[in-house]
């Protein structure tokens, strides 16, 4: 009987703060060394693409420019967030991309065709496309086919379904005011800066009560200190991004004003936060890690591994929809491209170069944002710079591959130690 | 002997497509015993415990729990009996983090949100109980374990639910001499304070050791089950390699036990 166990607790005195500090750190390289490098790497492009195209082009960091990253990044982010759940149990969703124009086309048809409601339509996509997850989850999870090839026989059918949905091409134009504004339209100035308040004090409040709790049961915490720059860090970045969207950023204000957050980024930002609660903070989400680990022992564990599946099958298909509807309130129309073409390869792209894991088990929510940004910006910033759309996919793809290549790298290395 | 037996099998047939693997399986342990549960490789040891955990249905045969006919549907329906098992190939998932696995499908929840700091606590409170290998931190994942801290892992996730019959499959597999002899002490300090304990291993030393009663597996019939007084340790081998030793085992291939 050795008392060499250390259960994680701090003794009478907690450790000094350097040390906590230096112990956080430690283990953080452990982690980076065991092959998880989480959004790192992508943390990492992002500042070296932005520090090459700023220097390369100028115009880059201006603050039209940064507004139209977001809201060109938008769309993809929705569906990538999606696609994290499936890529979560080591599946795939081919089909996100045409189910997100699919949602569009009848969000299209019902709004400027039936002259519903904007509510009621936003509704029916989103219904549309839990309807589309639970098919393809029930084919998935209790049929047994492959997702690949579930998902690649939808994304046929799916494009098929936007043609006849838009009656053999047409395009269909949004006029509602509210769609339109989702994409196209920004906050008050001021209620930009009060969100932001809000959202940062919301974090901190969470941070330091689980650390009170935590601390009240002799559990160890993370530094204060750690906990404080994690804190001011989200502060700082966010307040600058709120200065700078609040900038003046028309061309002629004798046209029209245009300042403030364009509308989708807190979208996106409610999204990521109700997302990363629901797999952080539930046993629901636990389950979904679980599943992806190791879905035997999952199913030991009691756990309905079939409800799993077909659930983020559900959730992936109806984040898609939100990403039909960011796409159609920027294009102000939807036609067959809609959905189609590069986006669900840029979706993908954005969920992996973030540091969603393909083999299952590992990924936040966080990298389909971080991912979606790398993405955005090599899209926009070669744009600036005069590349065709055919450099642009090809540095897209590079991009990917290099992305997969680093997970499969790291899973290597996890597995062999 | 007018003990019931806590959990008993009776008459159990398994078969995986046109492979019968089970037949006529009956097993029976005690409340405050360790039954050990021996056979060679295949013999169907661990479908026999997948049966009893609920992983797998059975064809045929009943399932008795204190005395009570139950209908064991999944783990969960095992779980809720106060079955714990520590499967040979130990079900942990080896992205999350070692209180995550012990509490794996039981969760601990203040409403709707995990309950981590709850979770931690009992979890450090357990494996600190058992002493049985180094951890550094309960919140290390599963992946950055060796392989004798994986089988601690998967061993205090079976004790931290207090159940009342804990089967181990095969857990000394993976561990060196002197945490060997750790498990099997604690195997039978389980015992002692009156669980049920089944313990699978190819080690008559130990299972001679730390066993009250021993069942024989043999190519899927139950060659005998005795008092572990009441035989050597090469009648086990025999009725382990060939189903029989003396008037004991399997009178013919339709598996009568003596
Ligand atoms: N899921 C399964 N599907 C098909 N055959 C199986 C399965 N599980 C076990 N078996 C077969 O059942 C027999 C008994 O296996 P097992 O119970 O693992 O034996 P033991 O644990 O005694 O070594 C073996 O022949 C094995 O191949
Ligand atoms: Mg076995």
């Amino acid at each position: 009987m050795t008392t060499a166990l250390h259960p994680e607790k701090t003794a009478a005195q907690p450790p000094s703060t350097v040390d906590g500090i230096r112990a956080v750190g430690r283990d953080y390289l452990d982690r980076l060394r065991g092959g998880e490098l989480g959004s790192l790497p992508a943390i990492l492009g992002l500042v070296v693409l932005c520090v090459i195209f700023a220097i390369m082009r100028p115009v880059f960091l201006s603050n039209l420019n940064f507004a139209n990253l977001l809201t060109q990044g938008a769309g993809s982010i929705a569906i990538a967030m999606g696609l994290v759940f499936v890529l979560l149990l080591g599946e795939i969703d081919l089909s996100a991309g045409f189910a997100s124009g699919v949602c569009a086309a009848v969000l299209a048809v019902l709004l400027t065709d039936q002259g519903w409601p904007w509510y009621s339509a936003v509704l029916a996509a989103v219904l549309t496309g839990m309807l589309i997850g639970l098919v393809l989850g029930v084919l998935v999870a209790r049929i047994g086919i492959p997702s690949f090839v579930v998902t690649l026989a939808a994304f046929l059918a799916f494009q098929g379904i936007v043609l006849m949905l838009l009656e053999e091409g047409t395009n269909i134009s949004i006029n509602d005011p509210v769609i339109l504004a989702i994409a196209n339209d920004n906050l008050p100035p001021v209620l930009g800066w009060v969100l932001l308040g809000v959202g940062v004090g919301g974090f901190a409040a969470v941070q330091l009560r689980q650390m009170r709790n935590r601390r009240r049961r002799g559990l160890t915490t993370a530094p204060p200190v750690l906990v404080a720059a994690r804190i001011g860090g989200l502060a700082l970045l966010g307040g600058i991004a709120v200065h700078l969207l609040n900038q003046e950023r028309s061309r002629s204000l004798v046209v029209d004003s245009v300042k403030g957050v364009p509308i989708v980024v807190p979208v996106i930002v409610a999204l990521l936060v109700i997302g990363t609660f629901v797999l952080s903070r539930t046993s629901f989400g636990l389950h979904i890690y679980a599943v992806g680990g190791n879905h035997e022992a999952a199913r030991r564990a009691g756990i309905n591994v079939t409800a799993i599946r077909v659930s983020a099958f559900v959730i992936c298909s109806s984040l898609a929809a939100v990403g039909g509807i960011i796409a159609a309130s920027r294009g102000h129309s939807v036609d067959p491209n809609t959905g189609g073409s590069n986006v669900l390869l840029l979706a993908v792209g954005a969920a992996v170069i973030g540091g969603t894991s393909l083999f299952g088990g590992r990924g936040r929510l966080i990298n389909a944002v971080l991912g979606g940004m790398v993405v955005a910006v090599i899209q926009n910033g070669m744009g600036l710079m005069g590349y065709s759309s055919g450099v642009k996919y090809a540095v897209t793809g590079s991009v990917l591959l290099v992305a997969a290549g680093v997970d499969a790298l790291s899973r290597r290395r996890a597995v062999r130690r | 002997m007018t003990v019931t037996p806590i959990l008993e099998l009776r008459g159990i047939d398994k078969s995986f497509g046109p492979v019968q693997v089970l037949h006529d399986v009956a097993f029976s342990a005690y409340p405050g015993e360790v039954t050990a549960l021996v056979g060679d490789n295949g013999a169907g040891k661990s479908t026999l415990v997948k049966c009893i955990g609920g992983i797998h249905s059975f064809d045929a045969g009943e399932y008795l729990f204190e005395g009570e006919r139950v209908q064991v549907n999944g783990p969960r329906d095992a779980a809720a009996l106060g079955v714990e098992i520590v499967y040979q190939d130990l079900a942990l998932c080896d992205n999350l983090d070692i209180v995550q696995n012990m509490f794996l499908g039981r969760e601990k929840r203040r409403g709707p949100i995990l309950d981590e700091a709850t979770m931690e606590e009992m979890a450090a409170r357990t494996l600190a109980g058992l002493s049985v290998r180094t951890v550094k931190s309960v919140r290390q994942q599963v992946s950055h374990l060796s392989g004798g801290q994986r089988q601690t892992v998967a061993i205090a996730k079976a004790v931290l639910w207090n159940g009342k019959v804990v089967i181990l499959d095969e857990p000394t597999a993976a561990l060196g001499v002197a945490q060997t002899a750790q498990v099997l002490e604690l195997v039978r300090r389980l015992a002692d304070n009156g669980l049920t304990v089944v313990l699978i291993s190819h080690n008559l030393n130990d299972v001679f050791a730390v066993s009250d009663r021993i069942a024989a597996l043999y190519l899927g019939r139950m060659a005998a089950q005795v008092r572990t007084t009441d035989v050597t340790q090469s009648q086990v081998v025999e009725l382990i390699t060939s189903g029989r030793s003396g008037d004991l085992g399997l009178a013919t291939t339709n598996g009568a036990t003596a």
